[in-house]
């Protein structure tokens, strides 16, 4: 923590100064030590980022432009799902710990959960539904199809994403490629053999092969 | 998919299986066209396109967005919850508490144990304190966040083994014993004296939480009096009779709906609190209310596998015979009552031939999150000490782990009164094509070579299971529709919670109906509007579901002959279906179109109903399983990479092969994981709370952790006593055994028995450096 943190001051409202880290520690002991004592907690220190008040940006999405009013702290997933209704992108933690919300923000694979609306400004984002020509889906979606490289079908988004996002780096990719590419993304099914399939055949795919 | 016209029939000169006269079961598929399949799912394109809607992805008009404040201590009662600060925040709607009449509702946990849906009195970190609704989750959580509460901070106990030390806190006021099982069949004590060998060992298996990928939650709305529940879960109509009963309305007030879900592995299988909670804020507010969790409260609070210690006594004869089995456990599901030890010695009762068996399971209280039902529950816990055993076993007379096993296979379940017969028992299949196919005997003579030099140790293991259930049972109902151009509509109650049901359902259906599966719709989970089924759990859906399915299908085909029978004026038991048409069977001159039968026309759609039976009298229905996997382990740095994996399984009838592949895959790699990885780590002493609540600190297998080498092979036998349809459960034998293949494995390799799961490179370098077997 910078040294410049006061949290006292500070609005975020996720600072902790080691003073009160030390409160907050010593209260553990007094659990073990006690059979038994009243605890108030400490007044939510939180002066909370006022709501509304927003921010104008730009967002490019799937080919679109969105001009919107976002809150300095959402997140671009909030965007994407809330206020956009591209629920193709789902949540898994809202942490950066699952991939379940990957973007392609310049064609790299991105957390939206990770990444503020605002910090995603200018940038060419591109979510599962812009992989869709019309109706029609895009090659990866079709190898996911054929492999059966999905089962809730949940991470099953941002799994699509990162392969996506692999390919148009490396049209020739290795099974180690792969399973690097998508080892940002958990998968609870344990449908992983069958998406290292599908990104097989997806490269075979976008490379023009047999349909 | 399918134009609706020309294309919709897939026969071409393909007799479709006969129409039994009505009352009488249809007899099994000889031949299958559809069923067996490689198929894509039916609902692929939905939830690779984005279209599908989940319920987490539900947003209606007006919808608000809630939170949950939860104790922050792992035993604590509340003093005072202060609200008036997040009550005048922005967009905030309407905060409730245990004060309020809106949620003075009760949480049955057992018969005897009830508490508030905001009780007072918090046994785990993580219960319920008090919840707000706001126009924005950011809202909602700013306001949570400015409640405060007063709490008065109990003393805790986090460690089931102190558990019932007198000077542990009692979580309960009738003590911290949940409940003690007995079971004794033979003579234990007779048995180990007929042993040559006898082998005592104490195993251990760490808590597992199912982290399914969506997270726990619904969309509540109410329309006056009656209540829609959008819920990401197993089983619509378990929720709905649940959430009548507590919120005390008709069954016919509640209408649950759940068309997609995004995985569960038995966490979902009933409603959370955060239900009732949702329900409560949507009524007070008049609004609908979105509550999903966050992971972190999923972590805290959406259930998890028990942890167990557990001792095995095991006794051999130099020939292979095992003499007896002694087993004790104790396991904890939390502080409240939830099937802590719950089938935890079933494999010790039921796998093996053993006379002489005793066991005996303490289920104790405490202060953690309570568990829920995962994937087979009790069962890896069991095949982890069992396997390990059998193998030391083994070892010990000198018998190779396979040809062991298989001097030891049951017919019947020795575990139930009677001792009653399997349908089916695969078991010696699944070991002997299993260990051909994995290379047994080369693999085996590959890692004693690794074992001359070099610090990389190859291993091989084997472990085997079977599952309690896996049969089904009723009840089921399902409605099947046949439009008047010949296309088909499945209304079925059930889930697919990933496991592919709604495309073998579809597969039923064409198969009976001689229609291409993209001729068929499905309805599906929604008590509004689609048939009684219970929740997807137990490797039972297929099973249960898929004969109500057929019977449902061959229904419509009655009907529809008899229609064209006065058509053509004739006798119905000699038409049959022939694609497009309904033909004569004597006289192939004597034929119509579907499209032009009189009373298909006349009506618009025919309907048939069909109804799970009941299951075959005193014979019992299990799959079984066998799998295989070597391993390489770094003896420098305690590493263990897993190289292959075989599943070889007993599940009767394939119904698709591709989603059946994937179902086993995807099994083992959750064992791999609970093998290697995953554990709920406790802080015991200091403050009780739970230090790795989240996906960085507690391990899921990744991309990188599995091994690319992966079998399937299915021992198709399709079990025609089990059911109309010959299949038995999957999902659930498929992570049974593998844990327990992987410690084998691992033993093989540097010769340590790993008696604790997860086997990490912490634990398993210090214990090859010692040499010998890893101190516990
Ligand atoms: S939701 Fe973004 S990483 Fe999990
Ligand atoms: S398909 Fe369910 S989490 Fe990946």
């Amino acid at each position: 923590m910078s040294s410049d943190h006061d949290s006292h001051r500070c609005t975020c409202g996720k600072g902790l100064s080691r003073r009160q880290f030390l409160t907050s520690a010593g209260v553990g002991a007094l659990v073990v030590a006690a059979a038994g004592h009243l605890e108030k907690e400490h007044e939510a220190s939180a002066a909370v980022m006022r709501s509304g008040e927003g921010d104008k940006i730009t967002l490019h999405i799937n080919g679109k432009q969105y001009q919107m009013l976002v809150e300095p702290r959402w997140s671009l997933l909030h965007v994407l799902r809330a206020e956009l209704g591209l629920t193709g992108t789902k949540e898994g933690c809202g942490r950066g710990e699952c991939g379940a919300c990957t973007v392609l923000m310049e064609g790299i694979p991105r957390y939206a959960c990770m990444t503020l609306a605002v910090e995603a400004e200018g940038m060419e984002i591109t979510t599962l539904e812009g992989l869709m020509n019309g109706e029609e889906l895009g090659p990866v979606q079709k190898a996911f199809v054929e492999h059966d490289a999905l089962q809730c079908g949940y991470c099953t988004p941002g799994q699509i994403m990162a392969v996506e996002g692999l390919l148009r780096k490396k049209t020739h990719p290795t099974m180690e490629d792969i399973r690097q590419g998508v080892s940002g993304n958990l998968c609870r099914c344990g449908t992983y053999n069958h998406i290292f399939d599908a990104a097989q055949r997806a490269a075979e795919l976008k490379r023009g092969g047999a349909q | 998919m399918n134009a609706p016209d020309g294309n919709i029939y897939y026969l071409r000169g393909i007799p479709v299986p006969e129409t039994p006269p009505p009352g009488k079961d249809p007899a099994p598929w000889k031949k299958t066209e559809i069923v067996g399949q490689r198929l894509p799912r039916v609902d692929a394109y939905e939830r690779v396109s984005g279209v599908a809607l989940y319920p987490s992805d539900i947003h209606l008009p007006r919808m608000l967005y809630a939170a949950v404040l939860r104790c922050p201590h792992p035993h604590a009662v509340v003093k005072g919850v202060d609200t008036a600060r997040a009550e005048v925040m922005p967009g905030v709607c309407a905060v409730i508490t245990g004060k309020s009449s809106e949620s003075d509702f009760t949480w049955s946990f057992s018969k005897e144990i009830k508490a508030k849906i905001f009780d007072p009195t918090c046994r785990f970190e993580g219960e319920e304190i008090a919840a707000v609704a706001a126009e924005t989750a950011y809202q909602a959580w700013d306001a949570v966040r400015a409640i405060t509460v007063e709490y008065h901070v109990l003393p805790f106990i986090a460690d089931e083994s102190k558990s019932l030390d007198v000077s542990s806190p009692q979580i309960h006021s009738g003590g911290n014993t949940v409940k003690t099982d007995r079971y004794s069949r033979g003579d234990v004590t007779r048995g180990f004296a007929e042993a040559d060998v006898v082998i005592d060992e104490t195993y251990r298996t760490e808590c597992e939480l199912h982290t399914p990928l969506e997270l726990h939650g619904c969309v509540a709305s109410w329309n006056g009096d009656q209540l829609t529940i959008w819920e990401s879960t197993q089983g619509v109509y378990s929720l709905q009779s649940r959430i009548a009963e507590i919120l005390g309305i008709p069954l016919s007030k509640v209408r649950v709906i759940g068309h997609y879900m995004g995985g569960g592995f038995g966490s979902k299988l009933q409603p959370g609190k955060y239900t009732i909670i949702a329900a409560a804020l949507a009524k007070k507010t008049g609004r609908p209310v979105r509550l999903f969790l966050t992971r972190e409260e999923t972590f805290l609070a959406a259930g998890n596998r028990p942890p167990a210690t557990m001792r095995l006594k095991a006794g051999a004869k130099k020939d292979g015979t095992i003499t007896a089995l002694e087993f004790s456990c104790t396991a904890t599901g939390g502080a409240y009552p939830a099937g802590g030890t719950s089938l935890m010695d079933w494999l010790v009762k039921d796998l093996y031939l053993c006379p002489h068996v005793k066991t005996e399971m303490r289920d104790v209280y405490i202060n953690a999150g309570p568990a829920r039902p995962f994937r087979a529950p009790g069962h890896p816990q069991g095949a982890w000490a069992l396997e390990q055993m059998m193998d030391a076993l083994a070892e010990k007379i000198g018998m190779d782990p396979v040809d062991f096993r298989l001097q030891n296979i049951p017919y019947h379940s020795q575990g139930r009164d009677g001792n009653p017969p399997y349908t089916s028992t695969g078991l010696k299949e699944c070991l002997i094509e299993g260990a051909k196919a994995f290379g047994w005997e080369e693999a085996k003579k590959r890692s004693r070579e690794s074992k001359k030099g070099g610090y990389i140790r190859r291993g091989v293991g084997v472990a085997s299971g079977l599952w309690f259930a896996g049969g089904g049972n009723p009840p089921s109902t399902v409605v099947v529709k046949l439009f008047a151009d010949g296309s088909v509509n499945l209304n079925m109650g059930a889930s697919d919670i990933g496991t592919g049901t709604k495309t073998i359902m579809t597969m039923i259906v064409a198969e009976e109906l001689g229609v291409r599966p993209g001729a068929v719709q499905i309805e599906h989970a929604d008590t509004g509007t689609t048939q009684y089924a219970t929740p997807s759990g137990g490797s039972k859906t297929v099973p249960t579901d898929g004969p109500a399915v057929r019977a449902a299908t061959l229904s419509v085909k009655q009907q529809l002959l008899s229609f064209a029978a006065a058509d053509l004026k004739t006798d119905n038991a000699s038409l049959t279906l022939l694609g497009d048409e309904v033909i004569s069977a004597k006289n192939p001159l004597v034929k119509m179109k579907i499209r032009d039968v009189t009373g298909l026309k006349k009506r618009g759609v025919i309907v048939g109903v069909g109804y799970r039976g009941p299951n075959p009298e005193g014979k019992v229905v299990n799959p079984f399983a066998a799998q295989f996997c070597e391993v390489e382990v770094n003896t420098r740095t305690g590493e263990v990479r897993i190289t292959r994996f075989l599943g070889c399984h007993d599940s009767g009838r394939v119904m698709n092969r591709l989603t059946y592949d994937n179902q086993v895959f995807g099994g083992i790699i959750m064992g791999i994981g609970f093998a290697l990885s995953e554990a709920r780590v406790l802080d015991r002493n200091q403050t009780g709370k739970m230090l790795n609540r989240n996906w960085h600190d507690y391990k899921l297998p990744t991309s990188l952790d599995v091994p690319v080498e992966m079998t399937s092979l299915p021992i198709e036998k399709p079990d025609d006593l089990a059911n109309t349809i010959g299949a038995k459960g999957l999902g659930e034998p498929v992570t049974i055994p593998t844990a327990a293949a992987v410690a084998n494995a691992v033993y093989h390799a540097v010769g340590i028995r790993m008696t604790g799961t997860p086997i990490t490179p912490q634990r398993l370098c210090p214990a090859v450096e010692k040499g010998g077997k890893e101190s516990s």
